[in-house]
C-alpha cells in the first residue's frame, strides 16, 4: 500500500515535471526572451512542489501513526484490563492484539483482546486510506498552486534551487539525527547500568567475569563488573596492530612515493588496497588457521609455551588489516608535499634519504599522525579477528603470548542469547559500547584536527 | 700556437683582463623523452660575473640552468649530452658525486620554497646534511653570516626560530637565498628568482645579487628585460632551443649582431 503511494506520488511529480515545462514552453512561443527561466526549471519547480511536501508528510504520518493507534488501543482496553496493569504488561497486551490481527493465535484470546484485535485492524486501514487520501490531495494541491505562481516572469530557478537547499539540508540532517540517536540510547543503557553497578567498580575494578545468577542462593554469587582487564586487552591488541601496521605501511608509502617507478607502483598500489577490501572475518580465518598455529610452532622451538588463542596473532593479522590505512593516508599526504620542496632540498645537495627524513616526512606529519589515528580507531573497534584469534578469557596481562579480550567482543558476547534488560550483563555491554565510542570520537576529531591544520599548511 | 688561439688570447686579454672561467657548456643536447629542448648550446659562465639568460618562454634557458647542477637528473624522462664543466672537470663524469657537486652549485627557484621549518633550520638545513659545522656555536655562526650576507638578518633576527613560511614573499627568496649561501656555494644559479615578487622586493633581491656576485659567480634566468640590463654583466639570449649570441650585457642591450635578439629586447615578440 505504502510502497504504491510512493509510486504515485513519483509519478505525479513526473507528469508535473511535463506539465509545468510544457506550460513554459507556450510562455516562450508567446514571449520569447522576456521569460525568466528555462522551460526546464519551471518543470522542476512543479515536480518539486508535487512530490516533496507529499512525501515528508507520508514520512512523518508512518513514523507517527503507530504510536497513535498504540495509545488508542491502550485506552479502549476496558478498565478491568489497565487497572494496575505496569508498562510491561501493557506492551504484553499490545502484542497480543497485533498477534491476533495478524492471525498468529496460539491460544483461544479472551474476548477483549479479540475486539481489540478487530478495532487496530479496522484503525491500521482507516489511517492507510487516511494517508493516500491527505497525501494525494497535497500533491493535487500542489499542482494547482504550482500552475497559478507559474507566469513569463516567474523565477522558476531560483524558486528550485531553493528546494534543493532544502533536501541537500534534511540530508545532512540526516547523518547527525542518526548519531545523535546512537547517543542517546547508548548513555540511556549505560546510565541504567551505572544504577546497577557503581562507576568506580567498573571503571577501576581489575575482575570481568559477566556473569548473574540464575538462583537467589547460587553459590556462583553476583559477578564482577570490572572492566580493566577488558580496555588493557583491547590497547594490547591495538598496540601490537599498530606495531606491525606503521612501520610497514608508512615505509611503503614513502617507497611508492619517493622510490618506485610509475610501472611498480600501478601494481602494488592497487595490490595494498585490495588488503583494505579482504572481509575481516578472511582475516579471522587467516588468523587463526595459519598465523596462530605458526606463532604456537615458533615458541614451540624455542621452548615458550603459547596459548592456542595469543594476542600476538589476533594484533598481528589487525595490523596487516589496517596497513592501507596507513600506507594510503600517508602516500597522500607525501604527495602533497609540493615538489619545490624536494627541489629546494635536492639543489641543496640533499640525497634521496636525506630529503625524505628531514623534510617530506616533518612535513607530511600531520597527514600521517591523521591516517595513523584512524587506523588506531579502526583496530581498537575491530571485533571478528578478536573472537576468532584471541579468545573470551578476560585476563589483565600484557603478555602478548596470552589470550586476551577486547570491548568489542565483550560486547557481542553479551548481547548474544538472551538478553534481559533490567540485570547488569546486558547492560554493561552498553556501558562498554559507551567508553568505545567516546574513545573512538576522541581518536577522529583528534586526527580531523591534526589533518586540518595540515591543510592550512602550504599557502 | 697558431693563428686562431692566439686571436682569441688577445681578444680575452682585450676584453677582460681578469676574466676567469667558472663553468663551460660545449655541445649541449638536452632531451625531454623524444622531445630536443636545446640544440649544441656552447655558453661560457665567467667567475664573479652575473651572467643573464634570457629568450622568450619555452626557450630553453631554465633547462640549461637546471643542466649546471645536474637539476635535470630528477626527472626521469631528461637526457643530456655534451659536456658542461665547473672548474675544467666534467659534471656528467659517472665519477662525479652529485651531492658534491650541488653543494658547489646553489640553485634558488622562481617560486620561494622555505622548508615549512624555523627561519633557524632552514638556513641550517645544509650546513646540517654536510656535516659543516657541529656545535651550536658554529651552526649559529654560520646561520648569522648566511642571514647577514642575504640583507636578512636584522629583519628576522628576532624570530629566528619562527617558521620561514611565515616571512612575506620577498623575505622568503632571500631566506631562500641564504639558504643557498650558506653551505658556501661557488656558484649560484637563479631561476626567474623575482617573478613572483612585487617592485620593492625585487629591487632588494637585484641589489643583493650584485653584492654576491663579489664572492659567487651567479647564472639568472630572468623574463625582465630591465633587470637583466641592471644586474647581469654577460648576457645570453635563448630562442626555441638554440643559444642566438652570447656577450657583454651593455653590447647585446644596444648593439645586438642577431636580429632576433633585436626584436625580443625591444619587445617586438616574445
Amino acid at each position: 500500500m505504502t510502497g504504491y503511494l510512493f509510486l504515485a506520488i513519483l509519478a505525479l511529480s513526473l507528469i508535473a515535471f511535463y506539465v509545468g515545462r510544457s506550460t513554459a514552453g507556450r510562455f516562450v512561443a508567446a514571449h520569447g526572451a522576456e521569460v525568466h527561466s528555462r522551460p526546464i526549471y519551471h518543470g522542476a519547480f512543479a515536480a518539486v512542489w508535487v512530490g516533496l511536501p507529499a512525501l515528508v508528510l507520508v514520512v512523518f504520518w508512518l513514523l507517527f501513526q503507530d504510536g497513535v493507534i498504540d495509545r488508542l488501543l491502550i485506552a479502549s482496553l476496558p478498565e478491568s484490563m489497565k487497572q494496575g496493569a505496569s508498562p510491561s504488561q501493557l506492551s504484553l497486551y499490545l502484542s497480543e492484539i497485533k498477534n491476533v490481527a495478524s492471525g498468529r493465535i496460539f491460544t483461544e484470546p479472551s474476548p477483549e483482546i479479540s475486539a481489540a484485535a478487530e478495532r487496530y485492524q479496522r484503525w491500521q486501514a482507516i489511517a492507510q486510506w487516511a494517508m493516500v487520501v491527505v497525501a494525494l490531495s497535497v500533491s493535487a494541491l500542489a499542482l494547482y498552486m504550482a500552475r497559478t505562481r507559474m507566469a513569463p516572469q516567474f523565477r522558476a530557478r531560483q524558486n528550485f534551487e531553493r528546494a534543493l537547499d532544502i533536501v541537500m539540508i534534511l540530508s545532512a540532517a540526516v547523518a547527525i539525527i542518526v548519531t545523535l540517536g546512537i547517543i542517546v540510547s547508548l548513555t540511556y543503557e549505560a546510565i541504567q547500568f551505572f544504577r546497577l553497578v557503581p562507576p568506580h567498580e567498573f571503571f577501576f575494578g581489575l575482575n570481568w567475569e559477566p556473569q548473574i545468577p540464575i538462583r537467589e542462593d547460587q553459590v556462583a554469587g553476583t559477578g564482577a563488573f570490572g572492566a580493566v582487564p577488558v580496555f588493557t586487552g583491547t590497547l594490547l591488541i591495538a598496540a601490537i596492530a599498530l606495531l606491525v601496521a606503521i612501520p610497514v605501511g608508512l615505509f611503503s608509502a614513502i617507497y611508492l612515493v619517493e622510490f618506485a617507478d610509475e610501472r611498480v607502483r600501478g601494481i602494488i598500489k592497487p595490490v595494498l588496497e585490495i588488503l583494505a577490501g579482504v572481509p575481516t572475518v578472511v582475516y579471522g580465518f587467516f588468523a587463526v588457521l595459519t598465523v596462530a598455529p605458526a606463532i604456537r610452532q615458533a615458541g614451540g622451538m624455542m621452548g615458550i609455551a603459547i596459548s592456542p588463542n595469543s594476542a600476538l596473532a589476533a594484533g598481528g593479522v589487525m595490523g596487516i588489516m589496517i596497513i592501507p590505512f596507513i600506507s594510503s593516508l600517508s602516500d597522500d599526504a607525501l604527495r602533497a608535499v609540493p615538489q619545490s620542496m624536494r627541489d629546494g632540498s635536492f639543489a641543496m645537495g640533499a640525497t634521496k634519504a636525506e630529503t625524505v627524513t628531514r623534510v617530506l616526512l616533518p612535513a607530511a606529519l600531520p597527514g600521517i599522525v591523521g591516517g595513523i589515528l584512524l587506523a588506531a580507531s579502526r583496530a581498537i573497534g575491530e571485533t571478528m579477528i578478536v573472537v576468532m584469534a584471541a579468545g573470551l578469557t578476560a585476563t589483565l596481562t600484557a603478555n602478548p603470548l596470552e589470550g586476551v579480550t577486547t570491548v568489542t567482543v565483550q560486547i557481542v558476547t553479551l548481547l548474544i542469547g538472551d538478553t534481559a534488560f533490567d540485570n547488569p550483563k546486558t547492560l554493561s555491554a552498553f556501558a562498554l559500547g559507551l567508553v568505545l565510542f567516546v574513545v573512538t570520537l576522541c581518536l577522529n576529531v583528534l586526527a580531523l584536527r591534526i589533518v586540518r591544520r595540515y591543510r592550512e599548511k602550504y599557502e | 700556437m697558431n693563428m686562431l688561439t692566439d686571436a682569441a688570447v688577445e681578444a680575452v686579454l682585450t676584453e677582460a683582463p681578469k676574466e676567469t672561467l667558472k663553468m663551460r657548456g660545449s655541445g649541449v643536447n638536452v632531451f625531454y623523452g623524444e622531445k630536443q629542448a636545446l640544440f649544441d648550446v656552447n655558453l661560457d659562465i665567467r667567475e664573479n660575473q652575473v651572467t643573464a639568460l634570457i629568450g622568450p618562454s619555452g626557450c630553453g634557458k631554465s633547462t640549461f640552468l637546471r643542466c649546471l647542477n645536474r637539476m635535470n637528473d630528477t626527472i626521469d624522462i631528461c637526457r643530456v649530452n655534451g659536456e658542461i664543466t665547473l672548474d675544467g672537470e666534467d659534471i656528467y663524469d659517472p665519477r662525479i658525486d652529485v651531492v658534491e657537486l650541488r653543494a658547489r652549485v646553489g640553485m634558488v627557484f622562481q617560486k620561494p620554497n622555505p622548508f615549512p621549518k624555523s627561519i633557524y633550520e632552514n638556513v641550517a638545513y645544509g650546513p646540517r646534511i654536510h656535516g659543516l659545522a657541529s656545535t651550536k656555536s658554529e651552526f649559529d655562526a654560520i646561520v648569522e653570516t648566511s642571514l647577514q650576507k642575504a640583507g636578512l638578518f636584522n629583519e628576522v633576527k628576532d624570530r629566528l626560530h619562527e617558521p620561514g613560511t611565515g616571512l612575506s614573499g620577498g623575505q622568503q627568496q632571500r631566506l631562500c637565498i641564504a639558504r643557498a649561501i650558506a653551505v658556501s656555494p661557488e656558484v649560484i644559479l637563479m631561476d626567474e628568482p623575482c617573478s613572483a615578487l612585487d617592485p620593492i622586493a625585487t629591487a632588494k633581491v637585484e641589489e643583493l645579487i650584485d653584492e654576491l656576485r663579489e664572492n659567487y659567480t651567479i647564472v639568472i634566468v630572468t623574463h625582465s628585460m630591465q633587470q637583466a640590463a641592471r644586474v647581469s654583466q654577460r648576457t645570453a639570449m635563448f630562442h626555441l632551443g638554440h643559444l642566438v649570441e652570447e656577450g657583454p650585457t651593455d653590447k647585446i642591450f644596444t648593439n645586438p649582431d642577431d636580429k632576433r635578439t633585436q626584436d625580443y629586447i625591444t619587445g617586438r615578440f616574445g
